[in-house]
């Protein structure tokens, strides 16, 4: 064994090395389970890395306190569950409009309204459209440990890049789950973009299009008007239709036209595939082994897994429905990721959903089933 | 009191016009508290590159948009979230919330009561005029009994908050309500608050003809001066009311400093908190 920093923890304290291992010193929580354990952990993390933890009032504070945090200048995160993610909605929107970066951690749990703390995989489509308003985010989903420090790493990264929000969908079995994870420094660090013009010539929301405006600390020589409503370039107030459609655009336009930056997927066994299983997040587990057993049987079958969700991988998705005869879409939900699987390849292929909202683990003879029934 | 600077100076160094006109009605007391506002800044020497606002919704959170300083215009209620967190990662700044007694007290009345209690080093600027003035006179928790409103046609039947009583009780260290009838006082308030080590509340009592005056005529008047007026008149010093019967100051707004104490803030607290934790004296 090298000296690399081995450990055997659980998904919630991974995302709790990796925010520290991208540079996040400003934590703002509020307790929920399954995802407290973040919170926990930051708790006494946080100081030791001269950070901040703060425990707020409520879910949309902590928020609030991540976004003034980071319109400080330091890199902020907050983590919840899904009950926490439907009070931040309007705050996160907030992110989107002031293109405040920050990080927010969903450990997701079972069923709307109060739910349990179960396994699902219920708050996908919450995590792209929850708020109000027409925006893009970044989202990803791990499905093991390691990939809960990696990809947290990643999300901040990439919540800096784009100056924008960035949800990581964990769910009550991976925040718990314990497992061997390697604690590599990260091979790249991201800071959000800093403003190079005169202090007298910077605006606030100087970019249009596909540009990542440039970001000034509070308490420096810049001065910024950072407001939640529709906003000019120097982050006054209007009216104007014309930024109106330039601005909306803008949001979505900085992250779509960089997808070769985020876009993440996971393919196994796919050359020589009839069937590819395309799923996210913990069923990824159940779908590996369900693969294996099924080639096993000589079952040509692969793997189709993103672990950035969104935006989604439409092209990819679209390529791949011409390259194979069917796609099982295992969920732990009633299907949500297989709306977009079914919008993109567009009846090219035949679409089966493996659905399950129990609360436990699609077990992979369940997928397995269904891969014998369509190959 | 030192000698108030000329308009001009204050306007050159702090004001911008690139947002004018402003979006107040006439007769609003929202430029008043602007004006005692920088004015009372300029008087703590403090340097303007470290001043932060964070604003609420309502027509007070448009104050910094006429000024020259970093500005966070947030969601409604909001603000004492937002400005939690910038204070606590950035103590260096001077970090200062405007809101309305709908937006502090309505919306974001948890919000308000917690900052408070942790007693972090912020100003919290509260422009009271007794109504939802932006969204057009609805009755909000400041709005006195049986007052009129877009949403009380038939008179308010609930009582108000004292905004005041509210702070000091969750735990503001410093705490003092000015009018913006007496605006000397009221720069003075400010500044001392802005001094203040702790979280300071100050409740700026403001006349909103449009949404308030209007649908209570009989009461305060119609008109800005006719509104200031009936402040003046219905003002009473702290050190004047300690001296009147209880039911003599009924219904009268009471002006001064009703709180102003040392007690741990929270940056320092977390200062140590940092301190320990470096030095490994956690128990977990």
């Amino acid at each position: 064994m090298d000296n690399r920093n081995v450990r055997f923890i659980e998904g919630n304290e991974a995302v709790v090395e990796g925010a520290i291992a991208a540079g996040v010193r400003f934590f703002a929580g509020y307790p929920i389970t399954p995802a407290t354990e973040i919170a926990e952990r930051m708790s006494y993390r946080m100081p030791q890395e001269g950070g901040t933890y703060l425990q707020m009032e409520d879910e949309i504070a902590s928020l609030s306190a991540v976004i003034g945090a980071s319109v400080g200048g330091v890199k902020a995160m907050d983590a919840t569950s899904g009950p926490g993610i439907s009070l931040k909605n309007e705050t996160l929107g907030f992110a989107i409009a002031t293109e405040v970066p920050c990080v927010i951690v969903n450990v997701q749990r079972t069923g709307p309204g109060i739910g349990s703390v179960t396994m699902a995989q219920q708050d996908l489509m919450q995590a792209r459209w929850g708020s109000h308003g027409d925006y893009t985010l970044i989202t990803m989903a791990p499905a093991s440990v390691q990939e809960c420090y990696d990809l947290t790493i990643r999300a901040v990264n990439l919540s800096e890049r784009f100056r924008i929000p960035v949800i990581l969908l964990l769910d009550t079995f991976l925040g718990h789950l314990s497992e061997r994870v390697v604690l590599d420094p990260p091979l790249e660090i991201i800071t959000r973009p800093k403003p190079e013009v005169d202090p007298e010539d910077y605006l606030t929301f100087d970019a249009e299009g596909t540009d990542i405006p440039a970001m000034a600390d509070f308490g420096g020589p810049y001065r910024s008007k950072i407001i939640g409503n529709m906003h000019t370039k120097a982050g006054g107030y209007t009216r104007d239709p014309e930024i109106f459609e330039s601005l909306i655009t803008h949001w979505r336009d900085k992250v779509l036209s960089r997808k070769a930056e985020y876009t993440d997927i996971e393919r196994v066994m796919l050359e020589d595939a009839r069937v590819a299983v395309v799923t996210w997040g913990s069923t990824t587990r159940s779908v590996k082994k369900a693969i294996r057993m099924a080639r096993a049987e000589g079952i040509r079958v692969g793997l189709f897994r993103p672990r950035t969700v969104w935006p989604f991988p439409e092209q990819e998705i679209s390529e791949l429905s011409e390259s194979v005869d069917h796609m099982v879409v295992p969920e732990m939900n009633l299907g949500q990721m297989l709306v977009e699987v079914e919008r993109w390849s567009r009846s090219r292929c035949g679409i089966h959903p493996v659905n399950q909202v129990s609360g436990e683990a699609i077990l992979p003879d369940r997928i397995l089933e269904k891969i014998k029934e369509v190959a | 009191m030192a000698r108030l600077k000329a308009h001009r100076e204050m306007l050159d160094k702090y004001l911008t016009t690139d947002n004018l006109p402003t979006a107040w009605c006439p007769g609003c007391g929202c430029g008043i508290v602007a004006q005692a506002l920088v004015r009372a800044m300029d008087g703590t020497g403090i340097d303007p590159d470290k001043f932060a606002f964070v604003t609420g919704i309502g027509c007070n959170g448009f104050i910094p948009r006429y000024f020259r300083f970093n500005e966070l215009h947030v969601l409604h209620g909001r603000a004492p979230g937002y400005a939690t967190g910038l204070k606590m990662a950035r103590p260096d700044l001077t970090v200062i919330t405007i809101q309305g007694d709908g937006d502090l007290a309505a919306i974001g009345g948890n919000h308000f009561i917690h900052a408070a209690r942790r007693n972090i080093d912020i100003t919290t600027i509260v422009s009271n005029n007794f109504i939802f003035g932006r969204t057009g006179g609805q009755y909000g928790p400041t709005t006195f009994y049986q007052d009129r409103a877009s949403t009380a046609p038939y008179g308010m039947p609930e009582r108000p908050f004292d905004l005041c009583r509210l702070g000091e009780a969750a735990g503001a260290t410093f705490v003092a309500r000015g009018t913006v009838y007496g605006v000397v006082r009221l720069i003075d308030i400010l500044q001392k608050a802005i001094l203040h080590k702790g979280f300071s509340l100050v409740e700026a009592i403001t006349p909103c003809p449009t949404s308030y005056g209007r649908r209570n005529p009989e009461k305060a008047g119609t008109s800005g001066s006719e509104m200031i007026k009936w402040i003046r008149e219905n003002s009473i010093s702290l050190s004047k009311a300690n001296r009147m019967r209880p039911a003599d100051i009924e219904g009268k707004i009471i002006t001064g400093i009703f709180a102003e104490k040392n007690e741990p803030e929270c940056t320092d607290e977390y200062e140590k908190i940092r301190q320990k934790a470096r030095a490994g004296l956690s128990s977990v």
